[in-house]
Order: C-alpha cells, then sequence, then structure tokens
C-alpha cells in the first residue's frame, strides 16, 4: 500500500491512452479480443495485422516493446501446451524434419499461439496504461454489480497487505531453519494458510466495523465520478472497429 | 487450468460468459445472507486470501512444486456462494491485470474454476458432513474428500466446454484422459492441504469454518445442578427474502440450459463432418469451413466412434443439458440448504 497506490503492472505516463477514460479502455479491449477469437485461424495475415494495431496502440502509449514482451511471458504455460498439439492430433499427416505432425494440429497450436498471445498483450496494454483504481471504476461505469466491485476494491486494496502477512510468516519459518522440501512439511505450510485464513478473516470483520462506524451502509460513495465524452469513446473505438474490418476480410477474402 | 483466449470458439465462450454471470449473480445474493450485510469487506479480505494462498507453493518433489487452487477451500471455511464470488473476482483480476486466463474465456474459466470447484466440493462436503458423526475429525475427512473431487470436476468440466466448442483438433478421449489424470494428481495435493488448513483453522476458530457451523453442541445450563437443555429460541421469523430467493435460481438455470442447449443444436444441425468434406473437397466456402472447423473435434468424435451425426450432436446435446441441469440442481439444492440454515441462524441472533 506504499508508494503512490499504484500497481507495479501500471506504467506511469501522459499519453492519449493514458488519458482515455478507463471503461472505453476495458471496452475496447474486450471488443477487440472478442473479435480476433472469431477470426478464422486460416487468415495468418489477419493475425499479423492484430499484432500491427496492437504495437501502434503501445507505441502511442509509449511502452517500450521490451516491457511488453517481458509481461507475455506469463503465456508460456500455454506455449508448452500449444507445442504438444501437433503430435497428438488427428487427421492428415505431414513430414516435417523427419517427424510426423498432424495438420489440423499444427492449425490449432497456431490458433490457440496467435489468439492467446494477442488477448495476452491486449490485456497487459490494457493494465499498463490503466491505473487499479480508474479499472475498477470503470467496472463500476459498465455497469457490473456494485457489490462485486466493492469486493474486487477490497481485494486489491488488501492483496498487498494479506500478501505481506504471508512473507512474514515465511521469513520466521526460514529463520527459525525450517525449509519445506517435500511432502512431509505440507502440514506446516497448511496451519500458514489455516492463521493467515484467521488473520484475513478478523482483518475484515475489524475493517467491516470500522466501516459501519464511519456511516457505511452497504454502498460506497463516487467521489471521482468519470465520465466519458463521445469523442473519446470514438477514440476507444478505433482498435475494435479497425480490427473488426479485419476480421471480415479474414472471412470474406 | 487458466483457460487462454482462442482455445475455446466464441459462441462457447459467450453461452460459459453468460452461464458465469448467471452464478455470479446467483451467488452475489447468497453472499449477502452467508455474510449478513457485511459483504464487501469480508468477501474482499476472503478474495484477498484466496489471491494469496494461491502463491503458496507446496514442493511435491524434487524441483516440481504446485500450488493450491483454493476453490474446495473457500466454499468450506465460507461457504458456498461466498467461495463463488471471491474465486470469481479472484479471477477477474488476474484476467485483467495480470493477463492471467483470457479476457473471452474468462466466463469458462469462472464456470470451471469457481463455480464448479465450488459446487462440486460443498456438495461432496455437505453430504459427507451430514452422513458422518458430528466430530471434528469427519469434517476434515469430508473436506479432503470435497477438494479430492472438486480438481478432477473442474477437468470435466473443462473436457465438457472443450467437446463443445474446442478448437483444435486433438481427440477427446485423449483429452479427457490426460485431463481428468493429471488433475486427479492435482486434486490430491489439493485435498490434503485443504483438510489440513481447514483442520488447522478448526483447532483455533472453530466458528470461523462455515461447513463446521452445525456442529456446535447445543446450548445448557445449569439449573439446580444439573444440565437441561436451554430453552428453544423464539419461534424464527420467517425470512422476507425466504420465498422469492428460488425463482432467479430457476430463472437463471433456465435459461442457462436454453443458451447451451441452443449452441449445442446449432452445431448438432450444421453437421460438421459432411461440410467439412465437401468444404475441403470443393474448397466452396470459407465462412462455412470456418464454422466446420471450429466445431471439428466433435466432428471428429462423431466421425470416429457414433458413425451417425444427428445421433453424436444429439449426445453432445444431452451431455451439455446434462452438466447444465447438475450444476443447476446443485445450485438450487445448495439455497434450499442454506435457507434451513438461515433459519437457525435467524433464530440465533434473534436469542443473542
Amino acid at each position: 500500500m506504499g508508494a503512490g497506490h499504484t500497481h507495479k503492472l501500471y506504467r506511469h505516463g501522459h499519453s492519449a491512452v493514458h488519458a482515455l477514460p478507463p471503461q472505453c479502455k476495458l471496452a475496447a479491449a474486450f471488443a477487440f479480443v472478442v473479435v480476433v477469437v472469431s477470426t478464422p485461424r486460416e487468415a495468418v495475415w489477419a493475425f499479423a495485422l492484430y499484432a500491427v494495431l496492437l504495437a501502434a496502440v503501445a507505441a502511442a502509449a509509449r511502452i517500450p516493446a521490451g516491457f511488453l514482451l517481458r509481461r507475455l511471458l506469463i503465456e508460456v504455460p500455454f506455449v508448452a501446451f500449444a507445442v504438444l498439439m501437433p503430435f497428438v492430433a488427428q487427421g492428415e499427416r505431414v513430414g516435417v524434419l523427419g517427424v510426423s505432425l498432424s495438420v489440423s494440429g499444427l492449425w490449432g497450436a497456431w490458433n490457440v499461439l496467435a489468439k492467446g498471445t494477442l488477448g495476452v498483450a491486449a490485456s497487459v496494454l490494457l493494465a499498463s496504461t490503466t491505473e487499479l483504481r480508474a479499472l475498477l471504476l470503470g467496472m463500476q461505469r459498465l455497469k457490473l454489480p456494485p457489490l462485486l466491485v466493492q469486493i474486487a476494491t477490497f481485494m486489491i486494496r488488501y492483496g498487498d497487505v494479506i500478501t505481506g502477512e504471508l512473507r512474514r510468516m515465511s521469513i520466521a519459518r526460514r529463520s527459525r531453519g525450517f525449509e519445506a522440501r517435500g511432502v512431509r512439511h505440507w502440514g506446516v505450510l497448511a496451519k500458514t494458510a489455516g492463521s493467515l485464513f484467521i488473520r484475513s478473516y478478523e482483518r475484515g470483520e475489524r475493517v467491516y466495523l470500522a466501516m459501519v462506524s464511519r456511516g457505511y451502509t452497504g454502498s460506497m460513495p463516487v467521489i471521482d465520478d468519470i465520465a466519458a465524452s463521445r469523442a473519446q469513446w470514438a477514440h476507444a473505438a478505433v482498435l475494435p472497429v479497425t480490427a473488426l474490418a479485419v476480421c471480415l476480410m479474414g472471412w470474406t477474402l | 487450468m487458466h483457460v487462454p483466449d482462442g482455445f475455446i470458439d466464441a459462441p462457447v465462450s459467450v453461452a460459459a460468459g453468460v452461464a458465469a454471470a448467471g452464478a455470479v449473480a446467483v451467488s452475489l445474493r447468497g453472499a449477502r445472507r452467508e455474510l449478513e450485510d457485511s459483504a464487501a469487506p469480508l468477501a474482499g479480505l476472503v478474495a484477498a486470501f484466496i489471491f494469496a494462498v494461491q502463491m503458496l507453493n507446496f514442493p511435491v518433489a524434487a524441483g516440481t512444486s504446485g500450488h493450491l487452487l483454493g476453490g474446495a477451500l473457500a466454499a468450506i471455511l465460507v461457504g458456498p456462494y461466498t467461495g463463488v464470488l471471491c474465486v470469481s473476482v479472484v479471477l477477474l483480476m488476474q484476467g485483467v491485470l495480470f493477463a492471467d486466463g483470457g479476457l473471452t474465456a474468462l466466463g469458462v474459466n469462472v464456470m470451471n474454476m469457481a463455480v464448479v470447484t465450488v459446487v462440486v466440493a460443498y456438495a461432496v462436503f455437505r453430504g459427507l458432513v451430514k452422513v458422518l458423526p458430528k466430530t471434528r475429525r469427519s469434517v476434515t475427512a469430508a473436506a479432503f474428500t470435497g477438494a479430492l473431487l472438486s480438481v478432477p470436476g473442474a477437468a470435466v468440466m473443462f473436457t465438457l466446454f472443450y467437446a463443445v466448442g474446442g478448437t483444435t483438433d486433438v481427440p477427446l478421449g485423449k483429452v479427457f484422459t490426460a485431463m481428468v489424470g493429471v488433475h486427479v494428481l492435482i486434486g490430491i495435493g489439493e485435498a490434503v492441504i485443504t483438510a489440513a488448513t481447514v483442520g488447522a483453522v478448526l483447532a483455533v476458530r472453530p466458528d470461523l469454518v462455515h461447513g463446521a457451523r452445525g456442529l456446535s453442541t447445543p446450548l445448557k445450563l445449569r439449573v439446580g445442578g444439573e444440565l437441561v437443555d436451554a430453552p428453544a429460541a423464539a419461534a424464527p421469523v420467517a425470512p422476507v427474502a425466504g420465498p422469492r430467493s428460488t425463482r432467479p435460481v430457476w430463472i437463471t438455470g433456465l435459461v442457462t440450459a436454453l443458451v447451451l442447449a441452443g449452441f449445442v443444436s446449432y452445431y448438432a444441425s450444421a453437421s460438421p463432418d459432411g461440410l467439412e468434406k465437401v468444404a475441403a473437397d470443393k474448397g466452396i466456402d470459407r465462412n462455412e469451413r470456418g464454422h466446420a472447423a471450429a466445431g471439428s473435434p466433435l466432428a471428429d468424435y462423431s466421425v470416429k466412434d457414433v458413425p451417425d451425426t444427428r445421433l453424436s450432436g444429439g449426445l453432445a446435446g444431452v451431455i451439455g443439458v446434462g452438466a447444465t441441469v447438475a450444476v443447476g440442481t446443485g445450485i438450487f439444492w445448495m439455497v434450499r440448504r442454506r435457507r434451513a440454515d438461515e433459519l437457525t441462524a435467524t433464530s440465533t441472533s434473534v436469542a443473542g
């Protein structure tokens, strides 16, 4: 909770992308991913165009390519799965360098890799240009149930506190010579989780009582409301609309 | 198990999203009752707990380690509705902030990892707690079994989604075997740690364990040197929210079933194999071919094992609707249970 209340995923800046209201960015990112997912996988060039579009957005937001690529590493587990696919899928087979690979498996691997990577890149761009609090406000503006947004707010707000508590417990264990090496030590870790739960729950009760004593009746006052103008919506719509045009070309060509 | 974008095709993702939204709406209502109005801060802190506990790595053997999924743990510690809600919020935040799990696959992820794990774990847990003797040990044993089954349950649900809307050509049997096989192993770890965690909380704050609330012995008073049962609390006030609470559940379940069945029948009537063959032979309509390719696992499955496409399509439909009805019934069953619990809760709060 220290250091300016920003999360480490956010990259501070003053670009046009940063300045857009969060609800526009959320809607645009979501629409973009929907369009990408519904593109036929045979239209390889369309995915290249999508990547160019995202690169343009990243350039406009002044997000360095290295930052973006490092964050894309979250995708590695799916890549491993996609690499397996040509070997186990059925259908017509083709020999590549003496290895027999399934054609449809290769297409499937390409499909998951391309669409997954574009989806991850879109979310990374969204998270690195939008402040956390703004994201939650944007969700509220997009008519997500207020209770859900409140829960998410509390989760984010106390996420670091709870994680910090877990880290302190881990330091305490290690400074007493404990090292989890295998199944035999699961009991200790489970007790850690148990006491973490009790601490979180009790903190929740204290927070709730503190809020009630300050007049909380179930809804949070909105003090920093953000309205989006028509022009801002239009700016945000550029990305998904261009993507939609590419997608339609992919279907017809 | 976070499903990325593009793994499940768009129509099925949308259908899963609708179903997930329904489930979250039902849980929002239920959580309000489970947490007695303090829903937001408490559920938020529990969500933060699940988020943190997923970072706790458990060494399995040399070099490999796993982490808790947390669905079963949340269901047993704070109740099924709050559990679904908290895991869903965690998934939402992971999807939006950390790009872990695709934005379009959010519905699929919520259905798999929040709804199915929680419903399976809680149903098994409640069933066992009812059957077993009322001791702490049986609560721990029930937690073990619930968590053990919840993870393969999510894997089965994933396979169902894959059967209906998978975009790759891996045969269904292989996916099923691999997913369920791996997740039975993961389930064992999840079960051991969930049971130990529930045991640890039970030892310190048994009142916090939602699943063990029935365990508290009835209040006894010492009157004139001997123990007598405390007078029953005043007649429970009829809950105002009670009678209307089942209708949205039914409507949600019905809409979910209809949406899923609609998409399934769409695939069935598109008769994937014939069209695929024609399109591949003649290369006629790329639009149609796209659809056929999207439904290809189902198509291959039907070509291989069930020769009649109508029959196989119908089978897929039955599987889909069956799964939906099972989930819907599970939710409904829990709502009824909760109402019974609520009566006792009301009476205690009246007494206290």
